[in-house]
């Protein structure tokens, strides 16, 4: 089935809860992209953003440390520590970076599916 | 200096491209600080110590003559003739020609041996000498003589004697009883004292070989230093007719102006009110009063206060106001503790209302309230003792602290800042002593306020409702060392439990690499394990550099740089295997770059099982122990400089430390391991082996500092657990050894008490702990290799392990591969 431009959430499986390491990340392959799993065993929250840090076009936020900022989630990418709020995504070291595209998830028994919402990219997306 | 200082002031104060400013100087160099000389033999170059670099008078426009004296003044044509033929006119001629050494008319002055101390050029000389010679003297035991004692301890002497003909040390600044307790004090550190003896002759053919006193004893000695005394430089003015004392310096009135009112004197050449100024305090003083005079504004000289704080060998003595106010005018109250070394004298008006002057032998950390106390007549506590000794019980002392002091009060008396400009500075957002220093130029000269100033900036900002303290990130309100021993008490092993017991939050890439730090040198555990995995820096979760690109760097130890052909094929076997590109590193080892994170697990099979071990490289560890090929090969080697880097690299490999940490191990004095530019340094000599600690290359290059001289092997390792495990402990995260040492109290000589003389009574412990961490060691990457659990982690996709990451792009250059640029 194909879909388009219709404002709809579509779940993929992404991984085991277990894959993925506590209070840290996992790149996860979505067709041809790359998107960055992080879990926060402490508050029980997921979150997933773009794996591209926008700073220097590395594919390294999976590989980030995680973390908050005045109680808001963030990671910090490994190549030159620029923070990104994992929350909305945005910069949080830099006013003039990119913010991050982010991506819900959710947990189904003890399966991990991140959701691209239709709609917001232009390619079309099998479900 | 204070020729200097003049020059400064002159551009601070005149209107620009309103004066022109020619510099002559007979030195072939620029001005330099010459209060802080003997930090040259620790290690200070000759450009450290410059007042400003021959371009910042370039930048003034000031013409500047170097090794070039000037030879003769014409006062009636107003104009000079230097020794390279120069002439130039002046509307005014400051002289500030200082002073020489004196030196007493001993016969035998002129042997080979004897030196003084006074300009970069004698150090030079004392350096290039110091190596034949064993036991020095010094003649004179007042502060410069104490000085030079100290140079040549620094200088590695095996002994050192100070020679003072008076009945007692700095008899100008302290008492008798003050200066048997400083006697006792450098003894202990190594130098023998001897006063009331009068040098009637120096020993030996055409070198010295000892000194003969009046009391016809004699001294041994291959080294000599006179520093008996200044002698103003006041040739110059001499000849041209203006008035000299009868002791020499040129004689000046309150304006500092000689019998020609067109020629200034100022510094230690001028003799004011029958007095010379040795300090350069006062000399800075005479400076501002001879630029505010010149540019048309008035402002007299008045004398000045002589107290003077300074550290000697690592003591602390200090005298301030009039020490020597007598016995029927003032009351004076003596604190003495044998047991520490610790004296303290002050003098108080009989009525117990000022503080007139006073003594501190030992511990001078209140000369600046005190200073400030005598000189603001701060009216004192009821109980005058408690300026002395501190408030015991009860209410703190009104008027006690900085923040008692008047506004006008002078903090640094160098620079005469007062306090109200210091708290300004702070309240207009200079928060830091290095942004004060730079706004009001307090604690730029002696440094002596320095604390002073630190307390003020702190309690600055307190009174703004600043809040300060020096603790990790917002997610634990401890500092690393707090943290450390909380971690260790509680024998807490993982990230989240600490978190759990003294933090908040969900911690950050600050606290998080800093507490996985902590764990790993307090228990050397693996640290993947316990879920520390996630708190450590990406380099050391994936134990390897993650470098341009995304891919990672792999660097097997080699210790000592040995390597044999064998394990040159089985690297060079894998470098092509996996496409790696290759590179010789700055620390005798290979870098394989280009390296998947999947194939690291691969890679490092191969590696293991050749025999190789992790490098390292990735974590705030030590790194190498660079070696020199020492005395196997080398027709100048001592000892076998490769077998100790080797048994020091395999001794400490895999410790974990607040930075990281490089060490070498040279075979001779050439040096060519370049041990002095390491964490730790070991240098052979004809008896054993010199141990330099905290020197670091990188942005802001430090030379290492000698902590140990002629030791033996074993006596070197436990030095190294020494010193490692305190500065484990102690250091800010992210900390090299060279600015932990800047910062610790006491510097070298306390490092060197801890370590060497065990004063804090911890050495024991520190070796025991760091036998744990040398005894659980274990090599990471075999335990990855072996671990398939472990492994699993290292794959770029989580749902597809065995793809590699497709945006990973490499170019080529010189026949091997590179990673693509940053994307634009």
């Amino acid at each position: 089935m194909s879909l388009h431009n219709t404002a709809t959430i579509t779940w993929f499986f992404a991984c085991k809860v277990e894959d993925v390491p506590a209070n840290g990340g996992v790149c996860v392959k979505y067709l041809d992209e790359q998107i960055a799993l992080f879990h926060f065993p402490r508050r029980n929250e997921w979150y997933a953003t773009q794996n591209l840090c926008p700073h220097r076009q590395q594919m390294a936020l999976s590989r980030g440390m995680t973390g908050t900022q005045g109680g808001e989630p963030k990671v910090a990418c490994p190549f030159h520590k620029k923070s990104f709020s994992l929350v909305d995504g945005r910069c949080l070291s830099d006013d003039t970076e990119c913010a991050l595209n982010t991506y819900p998830v959710k947990i189904e028994d003890d399966r991990v599916y991140i959701g691209i919402v239709n709609g917001r990219d232009t390619e079309t997306v099998m479900a | 200096m204070v020729g200097y200082k003049f020059c400064e002031k002159m551009i601070a104060k005149a209107a620009p491209g309103t004066v022109e400013l020619v510099v002559f100087g007979e030195e072939p160099r620029p001005a330099y600080d010459r209060v802080h000389l003997s930090a040259f033999f620790s290690g200070k170059t000759a450009q450290d110590l410059e007042m400003a670099p021959a371009s910042w008078y370039i930048d003034n426009n000031i013409r500047l003559h170097l090794g070039d004296p000037v030879q003769s003044i014409d006062r009636e044509h107003k104009t000079i003739h230097s020794h390279k033929g120069f002439t130039e006119t002046y509307d005014y001629l400051v002289m500030a020609t200082g002073s020489a050494a004196f030196v007493p008319p001993i016969p035998g002055v002129d042997k080979k041996g004897v030196f003084i101390y006074r300009t970069i050029e004698d150090l030079e000389l004392m350096l290039d000498y110091a190596p034949k010679a064993t036991i020095g003297a010094v003649i004179g035991g007042g502060l410069l003589g104490l000085e030079a004692a100290k140079a040549l301890l620094d200088l590695g002497l095996q002994k050192t004697h100070v020679i003072e003909f008076a009945p007692r040390l700095m008899p100008r600044q302290i008492d008798d009883n003050g200066s048997r307790l400083l006697q006792g004090k450098l003894e202990t550190l190594g130098l023998q004292v001897h006063t009331s003896k009068q040098t009637t002759a120096i020993v030996g053919d055409d070198v010295i070989t000892g000194l003969q006193f009046a009391d016809d004893s004699i001294l041994e000695a291959d080294m000599l230093v006179i520093s008996a005394g200044i002698q103003p430089r006041d040739e110059l003015a001499r000849l041209c007719g203006l008035e000299i004392g009868h002791r020499g310096g040129i004689v000046v009135n309150d304006q500092l102006q000689t019998t020609d009112p067109f020629i200034y004197a100022i510094g230690e050449c001028a003799l004011y009110n029958g007095m010379i100024y040795g300090l350069v305090a006062p000399g800075y003083e005479m400076a501002e009063v001879v630029a505010t005079h010149i540019l048309g504004a008035h402002k007299a000289f008045t004398g000045f206060d002589m107290s003077t704080k300074l550290k000697l060998i690592g003591v602390d003595v200090a005298s301030f106001g009039n020490p020597f106010t007598p016995a029927d005018q003032c009351r004076s109250i003596v604190f003495e503790d044998t047991m520490k070394g610790i004296y303290k004298r002050i003098n108080i008006t009989p009525d117990g209302q000022h503080l007139l002057g006073g003594i501190l032998i030992g511990d001078a950390d209140a000369y600046n309230m005190l200073l400030q106390t005598a000189k603001n007549k701060v009216i004192l506590p009821p109980n005058p003792e408690d300026v002395l000794l501190g408030a015991r019980g009860g209410q703190e002392a009104a008027g006690a602290g900085v923040l008692g002091l008047p506004d006008d009060a002078t903090i640094c008396s160098c620079e005469n800042v007062s306090k109200a400009a210091i708290c300004n500075a702070v309240i207009d957002g200079h928060e830091t002593l290095d942004a004060v220093k730079k706004c009001t130029k307090a604690a730029t000269c002696c440094g002596g306020c320095a604390p002073m100033v630190k307390d003020l900036i702190t309690s600055t900002m307190k009174s703004q409702g600043k809040y300060i303290r020096n603790v990790i990130c917002e997610h634990f309100d401890y500092s690393r060392q707090e943290l450390f021993d909380l971690v260790k008490i509680k024998e807490l092993r993982s990230f989240d439990t600490v978190l759990d017991h003294y933090g908040h939050g969900e911690g950050c890439e600050i606290c998080k690499p800093t507490v996985a730090s902590i764990l790993a040198s307090l228990w050397n555990e693996m640290i993947l394990a316990k879920g520390n995995d996630t708190a450590q820096d990406s380099n050391d979760r994936y134990l390897a550099n993650i470098q341009k690109g995304g891919t990672y760097s792999v660097v097997p130890r080699v210790p000592g740089g040995e390597i044999t052909p064998r394990q040159l094929m089985v690297i060079a076997q894998v470098a092509e295997k996996y496409n790696l590109y290759t590179k010789i590193t700055g620390g005798q080892r290979i870098d394989m770059f280009g390296a998947h994170v999947s194939d690291l697990p691969l890679i490092w099979e191969e590696l293991v099982a050749a025999g190789f071990e992790s490098g390292h490289a990735y974590g705030k560890a030590l790194r190498t122990v660079k070696s020199c090929v020492g005395s196997t090969w080398c027709r100048f080697g001592l000892h076998d400089s490769v077998s100790f880097a080797i048994q020091i690299e395999q001794r400490y490999r895999g410790l974990r430390a607040p930075h990281k940490l490089k060490s070498a191990v040279s075979g001779c004095i050439r040096e060519c391991a370049e041990a002095q530019s390491k964490d730790f340094g070991i240098i052979a000599t004809e008896k054993g082996w010199n141990l330099y600690v905290c020197g670091n290359g990188g942005s802001k290059p430090q030379h290492a500092l000698l902590l140990a001289g002629d030791v033996d092997s074993a006596t070197c390792i436990r030095y190294i657990d020494r010193f490692l495990m305190f500065y484990i402990k102690t250091a800010d995260p992210l900390t090299r050894t060279a600015t932990w040492l800047n910062k610790l109290d006491g510097g070298i000589e306390y490092l060197r008490n801890v370590v060497v003389n065990d004063s804090l009574g911890i050495a024991a412990q520190l070796e025991a702990e760091m036998q744990v961490l040398v005894d659980n060691y274990k090599c990471e990457w075999k335990e990855v290799v072996d671990s398939p659990e472990l492994r699993k982690r290292f794959s770029h996709f989580v749902n597809a392990p065995e793809e590699k990451d497709p945006t990973v792009q490499f170019e080529m250059l010189r026949e091997q591969k590179k990673a693509a640029n940053w994307a634009k």
